[in-house]
């Protein structure tokens, strides 16, 4: 077996073992879902117009939640020594993290945003694209996220960094994927929104390892 | 294979203050360097420094008998200190497997070998968690024998282990030497097996 799939299994298993992988950040998902109508009342008519982009933000915000121990750990208890001394280099070895991270959360997040959208009101036709924007919004969080914890490597409280770091970056496939939906629910199509999207998740994907790489590196020296 | 490691004019600074400078060093194949000194004088640093984790003030490490210092540290060093990488809500049978084929070994005659000589074979249903620091030290040890690499970096390898271990753990060196292995370990006893001195610190 590669070194990679060695690693990406050990990532999910340990994703999985702390905490019950994407459980957590489901349920997080699901109670905004219903506080949602609560605080702002529970008529349709006023829900439905707001229900895609709230589905769309929240799954950024639950995205948000694992991500300060993507590094932490590894970096506290010479995980990151063992890694740096293995076969392949730090920024696959990130971007290996960042992958096992929207496996084992991001994608299964990604799968519940339609369910909330349409719970929320949103038109049914829709759902296929937004779990299209869904999946991919969902790797570029994962990655874009990745930049903010390797940063905060070392320091104190460092969730709420991640989240001061991370939530600008994450405005302009928030813009994209909102773009879509809006234009999809007008009946415009929202391939186009899709494409940059895509586009801008690619760019995520090839260059933050590079980042994410070089603050680790910087931590541990 | 790395047949020898020279270390030359190397400073290493953390932070304001600078632990040593000018400190050169050679090794040859088969034997070992034991590095001495005070709390906080260095010895830690300058073992990370030889596994490429901190980047020295000024000098170098040449690794003879590799391509070049990139390929050494991927295949052919061992660093272990405290700080294992073990993770504690894992089974050790989980933890072994895992270090040793991250660090391109872990042959099913490999793994057998490290579990009889490190008596791991009742720990290995167990989480890392529940073992005590001698137990979870043994079985870091483990991926010195399941993954072969030519330098050993060993951080008071002797800290935690019982009298007898000690003694296993020096056979297990002695048998790397033996094999034409390197071994720079940070100590504040004398290391049981025939090593060269060097004192860390200004």
């Amino acid at each position: 077996m590669s070194a990679a799939m060695v690693l990406l299994r050990r990532e999910l298993g340990l994703a999985w073992g702390r905490g019950g992988g994407p459980l957590p950040a489901l349920a997080f998902y699901a109670a905004i879902t219903l506080l949602l109508p609560l605080a702002a009342g529970s008529d349709t008519d006023r829900l439905a117009p707001v229900a895609v982009g709230v589905a769309w933000m929240v799954l950024a915000l639950a995205c948000l939640l694992s991500l300060d121990r993507l590094f932490e750990r590894d970096y506290e208890d010479g995980g990151l020594d063992l890694l740096m001394t293995g076969p392949l280099p730090l920024e696959l070895v990130c971007a290996i993290k960042c992958l096992a991270q929207w496996l084992a959360g991001g994608a299964p997040l990604a799968l519940a945003a339609p369910v909330a959208a349409v719970l929320l009101g949103a038109d049914i036709a829709l759902a296929p694209l937004i779990l299209a924007c869904a999946l991919v919004g969902a790797l570029a969080f994962a990655f874009i996220g990745g930049i903010g914890a390797a940063l905060a490597l070392g320091a104190r409280r460092g969730g709420l960094l991640v989240a001061a770091i991370v939530l600008p970056l994450f405005c302009p496939p928030v813009i994209f994927g909102g773009a879509a939906l809006y234009a999809a629910a007008l009946g415009s199509g929202g391939v186009s929104g899709l494409m940059l999207l895509s586009g801008w998740t690619l760019a995520a994907v090839a260059l933050s390892p590079l980042a994410m790489a070089a603050a680790c590196r910087n931590a541990l020296s | 294979m790395i047949i020898a490691v020279e270390g030359r004019s190397l400073a290493i600074r953390r932070g304001e203050r600078l632990l040593f400078s000018g400190l050169d060093f050679d090794l040859e194949a088969g034997s070992a360097l034991a590095l001495t000194g005070a709390n906080g004088s260095g010895k830690t640093s300058l073992l990370r420094a030889i596994a490429g984790l901190i980047r020295p003030e000024s000098g170098e490490v040449f690794f003879r008998g590799a391509a070049d210092a990139g390929v050494a540290r991927a295949e052919q060093i061992h660093l272990l200190g405290h700080a294992d990488g073990l993770k504690g809500a894992r089974t050790a049978r989980d933890e072994l497997v895992f270090q040793a084929a991250w660090l391109g070994g872990g042959e099913a005659d490999r793994l057998d070998r490290a579990i009889e000589r490190l008596a791991l074979a009742p720990l290995l249903s167990l989480e890392v968690r529940r073992l005590s620091a001698g137990q979870r030290r043994r079985l870091a040890l483990a991926r010195l024998i399941t993954a072969p690499r030519s330098l050993w970096l060993l951080d008071e390898p002797m800290a935690p282990l019982d009298t007898a271990r000690r003694e296993l753990l020096a056979g297990l060196m002695q048998d790397h030497l033996d094999g034409g292995g390197l071994i720079i370990a940070a100590v504040h006893d004398p290391l049981p097996i025939a090593a060269q001195g060097l004192e860390v610190g200004t």
